[in-house]
């Protein structure tokens, strides 16, 4: 049962790896293509670490592979900020989208 | 066992692809992040080969500090930025004639090369049988701490001389050269810093500790805490200053200096340099990878950051 | 016939990435390109090195070259270090000249 819920998010979060490769490729601007890649690639990064933490041996290591998941989201999503930040001075400005 | 077979191969056709890239970008910074990916995807072929220690090791000496060092020095010769807009990537031209007798010289060079390692025997048992009987004396039970740190420890010696010898040359060479500011990187990153730099501390500790028994030790432990300190020079917690500059250089020294005390205070008595007495060699292994992995942490943020600290003069962040 | 196990292919891709980085360190132009296909050098024998410490599967790989390959590592990085202060301070008598 463990096992085939953990292949079933393996696959899922790959699925999300290739929907954010795709819009990395696809996608017009830098902003686009971050969007596309912060976002699914956040979403198949949890999928793809909750199944290793569901096949991990032990609680200690699950432990662990849920930390880096922390820790890889947080480093990702203020690299994604950054390159963001860093187009928006250099690049041409953005019109303002409003609500 | 097909579906890993055809896996090794997309992998290692991609290193190699990643290497030519990189060797092919036309802009300087999309080629150091190629160079960045080609040393994730080889770690991910050390993996696969079983050599998880050496894959940590690239991935964060090989392609994380590295890629630092390149993107900072890119940074330097484009004069603060990393948009290309300076001569750094303009090539100059090169002879044809020249380039053809190159490549052909690498391509034979490289098929003699895969001959040879083809007709090598592949397979059969090398060291690792006297690895195997010896690690009972070594004082810890992971195979590849008890080499670096045990069996060739004149070996990492050497290397941790090698990296006090490249602070030593930096320094010597920035001197007097311009100083360029590390970019701003603003608030979310402050945040990232303050949450992330102390749990990577822990993370290089632990890595330290459980080198005695399973992947990990002090280069790759050494390595993250470089991160840490690199990270905290970004973030403008760590200022390099003059004062700092007594305390810097005790460092750099510190790990060839517990080593080489280690190596030599244990000879004698019949007892040949670098051969730990068994009761106490974990103590001592552990002892000089502590200050070894603060050594590697010091050495290589001093590269990153690159000219030595030197009166405020410089404008080096005042505050 | 040459058995296609990993140790053939990650061999040869450490050859190939070698023979990429020997061409490069003779015939790029500019002193970065240079200095990272020495680096592709350095890597591709390193992988020749775990290439050959490989062993099937139920033993366990050879720790010597692992070892090697790790202190490779390290004093690649300082040779890079050194490397680019040197190229840093190149640059900054170049552009004292041109002015």
């Amino acid at each position: 049962m463990l096992e085939i819920a953990g292949t079933a998010f393996m696959a899922l979060g790959a699925l999300f790896f290739v929907a954010g490769t795709i819009g990395l490729l696809r996608f017009p601007d830098v902003f686009c293509r971050l969007h596309a890649l912060t976002k699914a690639d956040g979403m198949g990064l949890a999928l793809v670490c909750l199944s290793a933490a569901i096949g991990a041996p032990d609680g200690g290591e699950a432990l662990r592979i849920l930390l880096i998941w922390v820790f890889v989201a947080l480093a990702s999503a203020t690299g994604g900020h950054l390159v963001a930040r860093h187009a928006r001075r250099a690049g041409p400005p953005v019109r303002e989208v409003r609500p | 066992m097909t579906v890993l077979l055809a896996f090794d191969l997309l992998l290692a056709a991609s290193i190699v692809g990643l290497a030519a890239a990189t060797l092919l970008m036309r802009d300087a910074f999309a080629m150091i992040v190629a160079f960045i990916v080609f040393g994730m995807l080889l770690a991910l072929g050390w993996a696969r080969l079983v050599a998880p220690d050496v894959a940590l090791a690239e991935v964060a000496i090989g392609a994380g500090l590295s890629g630092a060092l390149l993107l900072r020095t890119l940074a330097h010769l484009r004069g603060g930025g990393l948009s290309a807009q300076g001569g750094a990537s303009v090539s100059a031209p090169t002879n044809g004639a020249t380039q053809g007798i190159n490549a052909l010289l690498a391509g034979l060079a490289t098929c003699a090369l895969g001959l040879a390692y083809l007709g090598a025997p592949q397979n059969v048992p090398g060291l690792e049988a006297h690895v195997t009987d010896a690690m009972p004396e070594s004082g810890v039970t992971h195979p590849v701490t008890a080499v670096l740190l045990n069996f060739r420890a004149y070996d990492t010696l050497m290397e941790v001389v090698v990296l006090l010898a490249a602070v030593i040359v930096v320094w010597q060479v920035e001197r007097g050269l311009a100083e360029t500011p590390a970019p701003a990187l603003g608030t979310v990153y402050q945040g990232f810093a303050r949450v992330a730099l102390p749990v990577a501390v822990i993370a290089g500790g632990y890595l330290l500790w459980i080198g005695a028994e399973a992947p990990g030790g002090a280069f790759q432990a050494g390595a993250v805490l470089g991160a840490v300190a690199v990270l905290g020079l970004l973030s403008r917690h760590v200022r390099p200053a003059p004062a700092h500059r007594p305390l810097a250089r005790g460092t750099f020294v510190a790990g060839t200096a517990i080593f080489a005390l280690v190596a030599l205070g244990v000879s004698g008595a019949g007892r040949e340099t670098f051969e730990y007495p068994p009761a106490h060699a974990k103590t001592l292994i552990l002892l000089i990878e502590a200050m070894v992995t603060v050594s590697i942490a010091a050495t290589l943020a001093a590269l990153f950051h690159g000219r030595e600290p030197v009166t405020v003069a410089t404008g080096k962040e005042t505050t | 016939m040459i058995a296609l196990s990993q140790a053939t292919i990650y061999g040869l891709a450490g050859l190939a990435v070698f023979g990429l980085g020997l061409m490069g360190v003779l015939g790029a132009a500019e002193r970065l390109r240079r200095l990272i296909a020495l680096n592709l050098c350095a890597a591709g024998a390193g992988m020749v090195l775990i290439a050959a410490a490989w062993r099937s599967p139920p033993a366990v790989p050879d720790p010597v070259p692992h070892a090697l390959v790790i202190t490779g590592i390290v004093v690649m990085v300082s040779a890079t270090a050194v490397a680019l202060a040197l190229i840093r301070r190149l640059h900054s008598l170049e552009t004292d000249t041109d002015d």
